[in-house]
């Protein structure tokens, strides 16, 4: 990336890579073709050329859809989580690459957009169905550093933690982040592009990202408005985390009449929204997060918390019985931060109280 | 027969204003070509059970309905594809308190929510308005006619078929427009950003404009705390008769409502009438920390109770329900346990 260049981590794997390629003199051609753009059917998908790949690939053409949300910004659906797209005259500038078996599909929904090459991939998070297809992505673009040598595929960009723990999960060699970011922002495609690390939030290494003038923010799993927030409280997550994220997103939007339109948000899965949504949002997470600190409060235990439904008024929206993330996993994990938050500072009056 | 003649007699079917009777055969339209009708929607844990068109209460509305269409179909032909354009002013005869200050806190009579919207209404605080986020909410599509609602209505025409291509509404409060599509053109995909007036599309049902919106934003089905969610959409009717205007709102929520909620606005012709601009700038009227959200916590709403006890109404009836709907309830309150003792201090509080 252009503007946080002197702070940047270069995975090392990369330059030894490179460094090997460029003395038997392919580098020079392929940075050359690599500011052409690239037919979709050149591209690979990244994934072992299996029979269940295959058929995998096959289901998912097609599934993979494209919604414009306003200005240069788009939001391909269908593909695991929301992939957001910012198209311009120069490249393609990609937030969040979905499941892997779903990089055909992807590609094929992107080149509908612009034939021009993905110049980043921006992870939001470090999950796998975040970063599945970091790889296929990386190969249709090319980052143009200005530096000889440099690969042609396109940058992967995430926050630093998020690089370090697939570096240690020994990510599939081209599918770990080769940039972070420590500067704010950068100008692509004549846009003012920024990306903010929420500390401590749905993991570690959140990031959102804001899109200025088209006046659009993509914020990964910070916001879901299809299920209460994944706490990966193993990868350093918490609600306080989500919250401040979430106030902080709130803050910088802009309706522009009567709480509607203005800023658009593409959230982690689930519909386009404007801020309503994500203050409704932040809101339910707030009212249920006071009521287990009241229970905590009052020294009832988890079973006695669970029962007391504190989410309850809010389960039929965000709440689920089944799949990877229920009510009750989220209901565990706050309760586990509140109880840990009273025994290390003890239980503050606010908690007794209501907010009025 | 008796039952159908009760609710929907034929002189009344043959008067105009019978909106109730022509919806009840706009359903039967739909019944027949085998929709089925969600008689009561469950609740967090149980089964939804869904009725055929043709059993249970709806045996009378049917007979009903089925007289109703004969009827309108005899004297709504000539009128369909009524005109709804103009400006018309509200008549606030019913429900009067709701379109001012607002309705009480903790009054639920009357309208079919589950727990979970009991829950909404129980943890609401009026303070919620002061949330600088809140503050410029409009009222979506299913509440603007209850709050203040002189509306104005026109058409698109397309000049060369002479159809009416879209309906459009704009109601006085915060001015909020609405669009009713008559081309047929495809719904947004589910993907699509939700408004406060949603996605609506029109089609002309005898002489009622027939209205389905989705895409709503999160709303209110009152105005003290008592949620609409996202998930729902609504079916409308809009009836001129003359130089009245009725809109038939029906609420469809399967997250927080049991059974489908009914309400009526009326309007009276007023030529001229024209809405004050109005343009609302969110202002922090009382400072709170970042992040701040208005809130009562389980048991500490001391409001809950006023609105019973200063109508002298059981505190079990003010809590809503869908059985609170029906005349039947009345003779269970006769029953219930007296309301608790009004407090010295002040009658009950209203919303936004």
């Amino acid at each position: 990336m252009r503007a946080p260049r002197p702070g940047r981590v270069r995975a090392a794997g990369w330059r030894i890579a490179w460094a090997a390629w460029a003395c038997i003199g392919a580098a020079p051609a392929l940075a050359q073709r690599s500011t052409a753009p690239v037919p979709p059917a050149a591209m690979p998908s990244g994934r072992p050329a299996d029979s269940a790949a295959a058929a995998a690939a096959a289901a998912a053409a097609g599934s993979v859809h494209t919604w414009h949300v306003q200005g240069r910004v788009y939001m391909l659906v269908g593909a695991g989580p929301n992939i957001t797209v910012q198209v311009g005259d120069e490249a393609l500038f990609v937030v969040d690459a979905g499941r892997a078996e779903y990089s055909d599909a992807v590609l094929a929904a992107i080149r509908q957009l612009s034939d021009r090459p993905v110049q980043y991939v921006i992870d939001t998070s470090g999950d796998p169905d975040h970063v599945g297809g970091n790889l296929a992505l990386a190969k249709a673009g090319f980052a143009n550093s200005g530096q000889r040598n440099e690969p042609t595929t396109a940058g992967i960009v995430a926050q630093l933690n998020v690089l370090q723990r697939m570096d240690d999960a020994k990510s599939p060699r081209g599918s770990a982040p080769t940039d972070t970011y420590d500067a704010q922002w950068a100008l692509y495609n004549d846009e003012a592009v920024l990306l903010t690390h929420a500390p401590a939030a749905h993991s570690d290494g959140d990031s959102y990202i804001f899109f200025r003038s088209s006046d659009v923010i993509s914020t990964g799993e910070l916001f879901n408005p299809e299920s209460y927030p994944v706490i990966e409280q193993d990868r350093g997550g918490s609600l306080e985390g989500i919250l401040s994220a979430l106030t902080d997103i709130i803050g910088i939007m802009v309706p522009r009449q009567n709480e509607e339109g203005g800023t658009y948000i593409v959230p982690a899965h689930g519909a386009v929204c404007d801020r309503t949504a994500i203050v409704n949002y932040r809101d339910a997470l707030t009212i249920i997060r006071a009521r287990i600190r009241y229970d905590v409060a009052k020294g009832m235990t988890l079973e006695q918390t669970l029962a007391s439904g504190p989410s309850f008024d809010y389960d039929g929206i965000y709440g689920s019985d089944s799949g990877p993330w229920t009510t009750r996993m989220f209901l565990e994990a706050v309760y586990r931060e509140v109880a840990s938050d009273a025994k290390t500072h003890g239980v503050p009056d606010e908690w007794r109280e209501s907010h009025h | 027969m008796s039952s159908c003649l009760h609710t929907c007699g034929i002189a009344q079917v043959l008067r105009s204003n019978a909106w109730d009777c022509r919806i009840r055969a706009a359903q039967w339209l739909e019944f027949r070509r085998g929709a089925t009708v969600p008689a009561r929607t469950a609740g967090p844990g149980e089964q939804t059970v869904k009725h055929k068109a043709t059993t249970g209460r709806f045996r009378p509305a049917l007979r009903c309905a089925w007289l109703a269409v004969s009827a309108v179909f005899v004297v709504g032909v000539a009128h369909a594809q009524m005109d709804l354009s103009g400006e018309w002013h509200q008549k606030v005869h019913q429900d009067a308190p709701e379109r001012g200050d607002g309705p009480d806190i903790g009054d639920y009579t009357g309208i079919p929510i589950n727990d979970a919207d009991r829950l909404r209404g129980d943890s609401w605080d009026s303070e919620k308005w002061g949330q600088i986020e809140h503050t410029c909410e409009p009222h979506p599509a299913d509440y603007g006619p209850r709050g203040p609602g002189s509306i104005r209505i026109w058409a698109d025409m397309n000049p060369h078929t002479m159809q009416i291509t879209a309906w459009h509404t704009e109601i006085m409060w915060m001015q909020p427009e609405r669009t009713i599509y008559m081309d047929g053109r495809p719904r947004p995909p589910p993907y699509a950003a939700s408004t406060w007036q949603g996605w609506s599309s029109g089609e002309w049902v005898v002489d009622m404009l027939k209205v389905r919106t989705d895409h709503l934003k999160e709303g209110w089905i009152r105005r003290n705390g008592l949620a609409r969610s996202e998930k729902s959409h609504l079916t409308e009717f809009f009836l001129r008769h003359d130089e009245y205007l009725t809109l038939a709102t029906i609420v469809h929520d399967p997250v927080y409502l049991t059974e489908p909620y009914v309400r009526t606005s009326n309007w009276v012709l007023d030529p001229g009438y024209k809405p004050t601009p109005s343009t609302c700038v969110p202002t922090v009227e009382v400072e709170h920390p970042k992040g701040w959200v208005a809130y009562q916590l389980p048991g500490q709403n001391q409001n809950l109770t006023e609105y019973a006890a200063h109508y002298g109404i059981p505190i079990e009836a003010v809590r809503g329900g869908a059985e609170t709907m029906y005349p039947e309830y009345q003779l269970k309150m006769e029953r219930l346990p007296a309301p608790p003792a009004q407090q010295a201090a002040g009658g009950p509080t209203g919303g936004k």
